[in-house]
């Protein structure tokens, strides 16, 4: 079994899925059903076979492991090359569980060019784990970019009314990070000579040539993350996103700035990291605050989930660039957590929408008396997002608090003061649809969640209460790759400072 | 096994009668909770007698829980004697309470889902007091918080039940945003949250210093007052208080259980199990001194004008709560936790008792609406009696015992925060019996002043609503007498063990034994004095209230809104939040961030568009894609060029 290609299969299952829903023909009623079908198999499969990884993984070693190479542009030394590790293992993990949840809960949601629709997933998942897979610069860059082509379509095709503001201020944001990544990555090839990623966090870059790349991958992650003040994207995105498209957003594609912090930023910038830290923490604290303050007065549901991913993703850059194990084990976890509860926010947000098309807060209220199961679950996320003990939320939120307080107090303060303001935002938020009297007359024969709906919310449940009461299962796979990560980060520190400087 | 039975019995019976309650049905639920609780209940008392009585701990480690680096906690269950006496007290007055539920709850549609909270919030509780760790305590903590949350919005028709709900569980947060500080500073200083370790390493650390948040600090003083934040704001003490008045929306058996006796206890439970820590700080034991009394005398003089016989009683609940803390101030732990338990006898038996009033009034809790009833519920007027009897602290009731001896003890410390938590929980005393006697007089004695129809529908609640009710009376009577000698007598040092640690020299609850005599009467005499003015001005003289209240107008409205707390909390906090936010988002997000960023760029794009006249659609993606293509092909030419 293990030798098998086995991130290869995971990487283009879907792909191959696609490729069979593709020449699918006929009456309009089959067609929709196949795709439908088909795609759900498929990404079911890839689930499947991604536990594998899970299970065969050895937490003992930081390498890389299920390593693939193949020579691909020889004379550049450019290849296929597939790994993972601690770091990226969880994030593959995380888009093959998020996708097949997707499709299952787009079934009603969606009715137009459902073939597309489910091509379009199924392309944007082989993107997200060859993303998360991938060892070489370019092939990285590839998935990297590659990502927001499906995404983009998504967004624009099945998306709502202002989908061509939301796909436009999307594409700026990310477009000027992009190019400057680009630029920084060919600058690391000519510096280094190699593309490869292994050989590239080995490699020492000069000081000066550091803190530049660091800018330059910084403007393409922190647009990704995102962080204050480039978040504005976001809650445009969301917005104008068919539910399933949200989820992705906000479950793997706002991850993709976090691990590349992980991957590149820090192991391949020590230097520059340790210098910029104090701007990353500025702007993560206001993150929390500011964007927990303006989530406090929205009157869209899903703009209101928008800005507290924010928020909780200002966490995650906080602990990052802690440098503790705390808090970077706390920013991985963070990330996973809020990959499934802010998912499962959206699909609730999800429920309703599809029964009354709005998602003005004001138009509903009192859902409770109708809609019991929906409230329980509505509830417990709302919980989880909260950072209730005995959820997910709360084990990456105290462990980022806990690392960041061992090396700056303010920060966690400052950062702290989001529990406060968490709540208040979302416990208003479940007071307003869910409580109060039922007066709508709409909303007097609105229907509790059905069958397929429980099936999507069921898993995302267990895994919230999993992570919540036994994270092990989570931590302990990361602990040799962070281990790894600090030690090299603290021994560039403490080696390279004074050799740079004398060399420049 | 007979731990974990205690902890985890409550849960099965949340998770079965809340998620299953249509299929085991509103009595089935009923019974499976309450029976449940009882068996935790019955367990508990062996498990008193060996730990508390034989001496000595016992710990059952669950699970691994929580591991990154050097940080490490699992879930465990830690039975000292602090924790065994948690254990007597929160299971029977939740059994209680869960039987009271029944009779109380019998109109409502939602039954098994208030059995289910009830049984929640009793796991939590427990989960709280069995820990051995900082972290899982607040899980317990928290989690207690949100059961508490979900019982004030019970009835979530209601708008201010919602907004009570709301209120509780954020002023909480940020009492918990202070603990958790608190969390990180133990871990920082100890790199443990283990209760055995911190604790065995505090005398080492007693003259360590950090520097948090900008400012060198004696590391136990600034670590025992982020804790503290977060039990102020659990116990509802002066500043964070606000929260406990409006959390009276919930159904009565809910208020007895955990806005009296158990949840709002827990806070003065934290600060005694840290009592290892805080001993080496004198600053902040000042410091809870100093709020602990504030918060006694500041509570009962909102109580004596008050209306609202739920609120009379919580306003009660703050005040006793602030004598538990400067009890602890100046080192009476045990005193404290003596306290904690007599008055959640006859506190609980005050709020169901008030419960019961208003089960009989028609859900009537206005007491100038009141009046002449004591005669139709002759049960609930006796009852009542007690518990406001052993509130006021009258010999030889348990409110007697204990508040005297936190009395004492105060004087004992000698140091001028003890002098003024003397003081004011003697001037409290007397606030106390003198509300307590408003409140009995008002609504049961005199003429009735309900309308005829509601006074025709006066009737006594049935038996499974007395019958807990003299189950606490029991305990209102006795617990006093009966615990003094283990608590706080010639047997204390054996019963506490290791579970409280009180250095040598602040030993005040020994030297409270050698005061002059007329200290130890003081407390008995205000309380008279008390009951006598309360007899005086609402029996003899019904007429002078009404006319102190508006001779003294505005110190009468100063108390009955509460010194105002809630609009200058509005005022400070609330709105400009809320404006903050608003601004935030259309300037901040709208104007500025966008105006300068992607709509600056498209604007000026197009503008430029125009200009050239080249491309009159002036759609960005144009550009952008041709950008795009312009760098793709210069970095083409690039790779080559070195290649």
């Amino acid at each position: 079994m293990s030798d098998w290609p086995l991130l290869t299969i995971v990487t283009f299952l879907p792909l191959v899925g696609a490729a069979f829903i593709l020449p699918i023909r006929g009456d309009a009623g089959v067609v929709t059903r196949n795709a439908r079908s088909v795609a759900l198999l498929t990404s079911v499969a890839t689930f499947l076979v991604s536990l594998l990884l899970w299970s065969n993984f050895d937490p003992n070693t930081s390498n890389f492991q299920f390593e693939e190479r193949a020579a691909w542009l020889p004379g550049l030394s450019i290849s296929y090359h597939m790994g993972i590790d601690g770091i990226s293992l969880f994030f593959v993990l995380l888009a093959t569980f998020l996708t097949p949840l997707c499709i299952l809960s787009s079934f009603g949601a969606v009715t137009k060019r459902v073939k597309e629709y489910m091509i379009a997933f199924l392309v944007l998942e082989t993107m997200m784990v060859g993303m998360f897979a991938a060892l070489d610069l370019v092939i990285f860059y590839v998935f990297f970019e590659g990502v927001l082509i499906p995404m983009f379509i998504i967004i624009g095709v099945w998306g709502g009314g202002r989908r061509v503001y939301a796909a436009f201020k999307f594409f700026l944001y990310t477009l000027l990070g992009s190019v400057l990544m680009l630029i920084a990555m060919l600058a690391m090839y000519q510096q280094a000579g190699t593309t490869d990623i292994p050989a590239l966090m080995a490699h020492t870059f000069p000081r000066a040539m550091q803190t530049w790349l660091w800018l330059a991958f910084f403007a393409s992650f922190a647009v990704k993350v995102p962080m204050w003040p480039v978040h504005t994207w976001l809650p445009d995105a969301h917005v104008e996103a068919p539910t399933a498209g949200s989820v992705i957003l906000a479950g793997v594609l706002l991850k993709m700035g976090g691990y590349g912090f992980l991957r590149f930023s820090v192991p391949m910038f020590p230097l520059a990291s340790e210098f910029f830290a104090p701007l990353v923490f500025t702007l993560s604290v206001v993150a929390v605050i500011y964007t927990s303050l303006v989530a406090l007065v929205q009157d869209d549901m899903k703009k209101l989930i928008a800005y507290s991913s924010v928020a909780h993703m200002g966490y995650v850059t906080i602990g990052v660039f802690s440098m503790t194990v705390q808090g970077l084990e706390g920013a991985m976890f963070q990330m996973l957590s809020h990959g499934i509860v802010s998912g499962a926010l959206f699909l609730c947000v999800g429920v309703v929408y599809d029964r009354m098309h709005t998602r003005e807060i004001a138009r509903y209220g009192g859902l409770v008396n109708r809609m019991p199961v929906y409230a329980l679950v509505f509830m417990l996320f709302t919980l989880a997002s909260v950072g209730l003990p005995g959820t997910s939320g709360f084990v990456g939120e105290f462990l980022v608090l806990l690392g960041v307080f061992q090396v700056n107090t303010w920060v966690a303060f400052f950062a702290a003061s989001g529990l406060v303001l968490g709540a208040a935002y979302m416990l208003y938020l479940y007071r307003r649809v869910i409580f109060g009297k039922l007066t709508r007359e709409d909303l007097k024969t609105i229907l509790d969640l059905n069958r397929r709906e429980v099936a999507v919310f069921a898993p995302l449940i267990l895994v919230v209460l999993w992570m919540g009461i036994y994270p092990s299962s989570f931590l302990n796979p990361m602990h040799a790759s962070i281990e790894n990560l600090i030690q090299k980060y603290e021994l560039a520190l403490a080696s390279g400072d004074p050799l740079h400087v004398a060399a420049r | 096994m007979v731990y974990i039975a205690i902890v985890f019995l409550p849960l099965l019976g949340a998770i079965v009668a809340g998620l299953f309650g249509r299929w085991v049905g509103d009595r089935g639920a009923q019974i499976l909770t309450t029976s449940l609780i009882g068996v935790s209940a019955m367990l508990s008392v062996p498990v008193f007698i060996k730990i508390a009585l034989g001496g000595g701990t016992a710990v059952v480690p669950l699970m691994h829980w929580i591991s990154s680096g050097t940080f490490d906690v699992s879930w465990a269950l830690k039975i000292d004697t602090l924790t065994a006496v948690m254990l007597i007290v929160v299971n029977w007055v939740s059994f209680m309470v869960h039987v009271y539920s029944i009779g109380y709850m019998h109109h409502d549609t939602s039954i098994a889902r208030f059995q289910s909270y009830l049984s929640l919030f009793t796991f939590f509780m427990l989960m709280l007091v069995t820990s051995d760790n900082l972290v899982q305590l607040f899980f317990g903590w928290e989690g207690v918080g949100l059961a508490s949350y979900l019982l004030i919005g019970f009835w979530y028709e209601k708008p201010s039940a919602n907004a009570a709900a709301i209120k509780a569980f954020v002023v909480n947060r940020v009492g918990d945003f202070g603990f958790a500080l608190g969390i990180f500073g133990v871990y920082y200083l100890f790199d443990s949250v283990q209760f055995d370790v911190i604790f065995a390493a505090g005398p080492e650390k007693a003259d360590a210093v950090v520097t948090f948040f900008g400012t060198d600090w004696h590391a136990l003083t600034i670590i025992s007052l982020l804790l503290f934040v977060g039990a102020m704001g659990k116990s509802a003490q002066l500043g964070l208080h606000t929260w406990l008045p409006d959390a009276m929306e919930g159904p009565t058996p809910v208020s007895a259980l955990i806005h009296a006796a158990t949840m709002v206890t827990a806070g003065v439970f934290m600060v005694a199990r840290m009592s290892p820590l805080f001993e080496y700080s004198e600053t902040a034991l000042t410091v809870v001194t100093i709020v602990g009394a504030s918060t006694a005398i500041f509570a009962a003089t909102v109580g004596c004008v008050q209306n609202d016989i739920k609120r009379i009683i919580a306003y009660s609940t703050c005040s006793q709560l602030g004598y538990m803390f400067f009890a602890i101030g100046v080192s009476a732990y045990e005193a404290a936790i003596f306290h904690l338990m007599t008055h959640a006898f006859f506190k609980a038996l005050l709020f169901l008792g008030a419960g019961s009033v208003i089960h009989a009034m028609s859900d009537e809790q206005d007491i100038r609406r009141m009046g002449g009833i004591w005669r139709h519920i002759k049960w609930t007027y006796a009852l009542m009696l007690v518990g406001s009897v052993a509130l006021a602290g009258i010999p030889p009731f348990a409110g007697f015992y204990s508040k005297h001896m936190i009395l004492e003890a105060a004087y004992a410390s000698q140091g001028a925060a003890g002098t003024y938590a003397f003081w004011m929980g003697t001037l409290a005393a007397f606030l106390t019996a003198f509300y307590s006697t408003r409140l009995l007089v008002l609504t049961f004695h005199g003429k009735p002043r309900a309308n005829e129809h509601v006074m025709a529908h006066v009737h006594e609640s049935p038996m499974v609503m007395i019958g807990p009710l003299v189950v606490l009376a029991v305990g209102a009577v006795l617990a006093g007498l009966v615990a003094k000698g283990w608590f706080i007598g010639d047997f204390r040092e054996a019963f506490w063990g290791d579970a409280i640690v009180v250095l040598a020299g602040h030993d005040t609850i020994e030297a409270a034994h050698h005061l002059p005599g007329w200290v130890g009467m003081l407390g008995t005499t205000v309380a008279v004095a008390g009951i006598g003015t309360g007899v005086l001005l609402y029996v003899f003289a019904p007429g002078v209230p009404g006319l102190l209240a508006s001779l003294f107008g505005p110190i009468y409205r100063f108390f009955l809104n509460k010194w105002y707390f809630d609009e200058l909390y509005g005022m400070l906090f609330v709105k400009p939040a809320f404006a903050l936010g608003r601004g935030l988002w259309k300037s901040g997000d709208g104007a500025v961030i966008d105006g300068i960023g992607p709509d600056g760029v498209a604007s000026a794009s197009r503008d430029i568009a125009r200009r050239l006249g080249r491309m009159q659609t002036g759609y960005l993606y144009h550009y952008a894609f041709a950008m795009l293509i312009g760098v793709a092909s210069f970095v083409t030419w690039f790779i080559i060029r070195m290649g």
